[in-house]
């Protein structure tokens, strides 16, 4: 594993450009950041980076597609585990023949989103070790991400769309392409001799793995767990060989609710994407919301009001409570403790869900933070009650007898204990190797909340601890949970006693059409999940060039197979419990 | 000792089972199928089973809840009614799943669009309930109901609704929405004047007196309206704060301005 070195200290480190003169020079484009390296040396300079600047946290990789300039681009993020803004570093490449370095050496956290990049613009990574197509099926024709591609289904560049009912006539966009119609076949395709390679290269794959040192006669077989399986919360897939029952590897396969949500987040106004992102991580749209508008707002140079901070924080830390809540009740669905113990904590979880719908009107896609605000203030009365006293009696009662509860009869519980500790161990250089963000990546001993690492909107005004485990098993993945939802009511408590009690929730004027200067943001906030990243770039139209998403379920996934190798087959179900993935934001 | 663990988790499922039997005790008898206790039972102070039995006992849904847009259409004194919707479309340009579609009016004589739509269509399969319509709906026409049962058997042409299926009165909205409906009619009562002032001021500067005349009477309808309106019991102070929004905008604008001018400074070092 990639263990970062102890950074040199003795002569002092000197900085990118000063370093690698001609290989790495600064990116000098209008509104962009960062450093632009040479492909070549690229190794040399990412080596660097990681082990004598110190940035060892690879946060996100992806591709942009500059078709007017020719080339493509691919854009990596790294980040310090002490805190700090982002090193941003670029390699440009041409479209014809898109070829880069792998970096999954130095970060195995760019395994997935390398193999993303791939899938979605083409670009081939040297020295990767499995550039499959990771979201499309295998024998997808096309790189759909790419600026001259066009979906099956298309209608125009960008929305608004002129003619959706040309005529006044009312029809469905699949009649102009109807079903079984919609697939473009390449030249000299043979349907009927078509057999599809991908499920056989990948069991291929698995055989190729070493069978173990047993002299016993054993046969080892290759499972499929999913897609259709109630412990892979969703459609997911985990194709696992078996030595008895033993795991000795393990490779997910996603993409099964792959949308392109890039796509068409390139095709709508900055606005409309807001609606979407609550479609990501179904369970946390306030706080997709929330990184969503601070990566635009950071573009714009828009201030938010203080109230409209405070809402967002009280949303933010109630959306924690209710996904933790969540995630430790699934957790011990695959336990195998059935409903029962998931009822009581779905209960507050419930009431939760009522002050948001209360405030922004629906229960889960909420839809509710906007550029330089908050879409409406907090609602009066709530169940005939005071808003206020409702969230006071459930900040300061309800939900810390509901934790009271949990722990009472959870953390002790013996087969809770026997079943989680030691499960799953991962030390805290690999979790920060594999990208692991969130209560992952705490649970290993690693204190990086984006909320104290680099804080956003006001959280540098509160007091709150993180909570840390120490072997990084199922049971730390638990417990980092359980105590984060105390941090919350702890962060609740002090943002409901210093909220103002009245000014404006925005600082614009409520609009539809947003001009966003030119130039690229990397904005990120702390999801229950994770570190949920949002790259945009603006070419200074009503529509982003480029809308990126950082998913943490996703990239916890990079992990899976080292977390699951060398457990039971039983257990590789809790282990997925407890890096707790939404599919809406793993396959995106 | 090994096992306690368990009895504790047993205990506390055995506690919750209790609750609500000493639960119903509490509501004597009236626990369920009943609004007043559907709401302490669904509130923060809530012991016991937790469910709501759907579909005999419902939970009243938040002035806020949005679901599928409706139109809106004023109810004259003399039985005809007048769609608020000019077929501007706005919302069909905000919309960010892009399923709204309205057939303009043309002027059969003059051959000049008529502000009021012919027919407007929503898909509501593919609508995703944003809310963006009503949020930025000149008029007011457009909002979001509060229906959520819109099963049916067909899934293409039923769900694709008509302006007939989407008219609803004025006063339904009123009942829906009590405090924003308030808020806008103020907002928009202060805006009549303004124009009847306006109207005024231009009728006196051309000499005519007709104008003067056809001009404040519309005006007058609308305070009218307001002061009739029932005044909700849920109506305090910070509804109040929202009703002068005008002069909040103002301030906003204002404010903007301040920024917009910082940033330039700022961008001119």
């Amino acid at each position: 594993m990639a263990a970062p070195a102890t950074p040199n200290t003795e002569t002092e480190v000197l900085s990118l450009e000063e370093k690698f003169a001609g290989i790495a020079s600064p990116d000098t484009r209008e509104g962009y950041e960062g450093y632009i390296i040479a492909a070549d040396k690229a190794e040399e300079v990412v080596k660097y980076i990681r082990d004598d600047l110190g940035y060892d946290y690879l946060s996100s990789v992806t591709g942009v597609d500059y078709l007017e300039d020719d080339h493509m681009e691919v854009v990596y993020h790294a980040f310090k585990t002490e805190g700090g803004p982002a090193l941003n570093f670029k390699i440009q490449t041409d479209r014809e023949n898109p070829r880069v370095p792998s970096i999954t050496h130095l970060y195995p956290a760019a395994e997935f989103q390398e193999r993303e990049a791939y899938d979605m613009y083409g670009i081939l990574f040297d020295g990767h070790p499995d550039l499959r197509r990771i979201l499309m099926w295998d024998d997808f024709e096309g790189w759909p991400m790419r600026k001259d591609w066009k979906e099956a289904y298309y209608e125009a560049e960008t929305k608004p769309f002129k003619n959706r009912w040309p005529g006044g006539d009312v029809y469905r966009i699949e009649a102009n392409n109807p079903f079984n119609k919609n697939v473009v076949y390449p030249e000299g395709f043979n349907l009927n001799g078509y057999n599809p390679l991908g499920d056989k290269t990948l069991y291929d794959m698995l055989n190729q793995y070493d069978r173990g040192g047993s002299n016993l006669k054993t046969d080892q077989i290759v499972v499929n767990i999913g897609p259709q399986h109630p412990s892979t919360h969703g459609v997911f897939r985990m194709v696992v060989r078996l030595d008895g029952e033993n795991v000795n590897a393990l490779k997910p396969v996603f993409g099964y609710l792959h949308r392109n949500h890039e796509k068409i987040g390139e095709r709508n106004t900055w606005l409309m994407n807001m609606p979407y992102t609550d479609r990501l991580d179904y369970l946390t749209s306030m706080c997709n919301n929330h990184a969503y508008a601070l990566t635009v707002e950071k573009m714009m140079g828009l201030e938010v009001p203080e109230r409209a901070d405070y809402i967002r924080v009280l949303m933010n830390e109630l959306t924690r409570i209710a996904s933790h809540l969540w995630a430790t009740g699934f957790l011990l669905n695959d336990l195998g403790a059935f409903q029962t113990p998931m009822l009581y904590l779905i209960k507050n979880r419930e009431l939760i869900l009522d002050f948001f719908e209360a405030t922004s009107g629906t229960r889960m896609m909420c839809n509710y933070s906007r550029f330089g605000g908050v879409a409406y203030d907090l609602p009066d009365t709530l169940r005939d009650e005071n808003t206020m006293d409702w969230l006071h009696e459930m900040i300061h009662e309800r939900l810390p007898r509901g934790l009271e509860e949990l722990e009472r009869f959870l953390s002790n519980n013996e087969i809770v204990r026997t079943r989680a500790i030691g499960l799953s161990p991962v030390t805290a250089q690999e979790a920060i190797a594999l990208g692991m963000s969130g209560p992952m990546l705490r649970a290993a001993g690693v204190p990086y909340d984006v909320r104290r690492a680099e804080p956003y909107g006001i959280y540098d005004r509160f007091d709150f601890d993180i909570p840390v485990g120490t072997t990084g098993d199922v049971y730390d993945r638990y417990l980092v949970r359980v105590n984060e939802i105390r941090e919350s009511i702890k962060i609740l408590k002090q943002c409901l006693r210093d909220m103002p009690a009245k000014g404006d929730i925005m600082s614009v004027k409520p609009g539809y059409t947003h001009k966003v200067p030119a130039g690229e943001a990397y904005g990120r906030g702390e999801n229950p999940k994770g570190e949920l990243g949002f790259y945009c770039v603006s070419k200074g139209k009503g529509h982003p060039y480029r809308y990126h998403i950082r998913a943490p379920s996703f990239i916890n996934l990079t992990g899976l197979e080292k977390l699951c190798v060398g457990t039971k087959i039983a257990d590789v179900v809790v282990v997925l419990g407890s890096i707790d993935i939404v599919l809406g934001e793993v396959d995106r | 000792m090994y096992g306690l663990g368990i009895i504790r988790g047993m205990g506390i499922t055995l506690k919750h089972f209790v609750d609500t039997y000493v639960d119903d005790l509490r509501f004597l008898g009236k626990r369920y199928y009943d609004e007043s206790s559907l709401k302490v039972r669904q509130g923060p102070k809530a012991a016991g089973a937790f469910t709501v039995q759907y579909p005999e006992e419902k939970l009243a849904m938040p002035e806020r809840f949005r679901f599928v847009p409706f139109l809106l259409f004023e109810e004259n004194e003399d039985g005809t009614t007048q769609d608020r919707c000019t077929s501007c479309g706005i919302c069909s340009k905000v919309c960010p799943p892009q399923c709204i579609w309205i057939e303009r009016t043309k002027d059969p004589v003059t051959k000049r669009p008529v502000p009021e739509p012919k027919d407007f269509h929503i898909d509501i399969d593919i609508c995703m309930n944003c809310g963006y319509c009503a949020e930025f709906c000149p008029f007011d026409a457009i909002k979001m109901d509060h229906d959520y049962e819109l099963s049916s058997y067909d899934r293409t042409s039923a769900h694709v609704f008509n302006k007939e299926r989407l008219s609803k009165p004025v006063s339904y909205y009123a009942s829906i929405r009590p405090n924003f409906f308030l808020a806008e009619e103020k907002v928009r009562a202060e805006e009549n004047k303004k124009k009847a002032k306006q109207a005024e001021a231009k009728a006196k500067a051309k000499g005519g007196g007709k104008a003067k005349a056809a001009a404040p009477a519309p005006a007058a309808a609308a305070p009218a309206a307001v002061a009739e309106a029932p005044a909700p019991a849920a109506a305090p102070a910070a509804s109040a704060a929202d009703l002068d929004a005008a002069a909040k905008k103002k301030a906003l604008a204002e404010k903007r301005k301040a920024m917009i001018a910082a940033r330039k400074a700022k961008k001119g070092k």
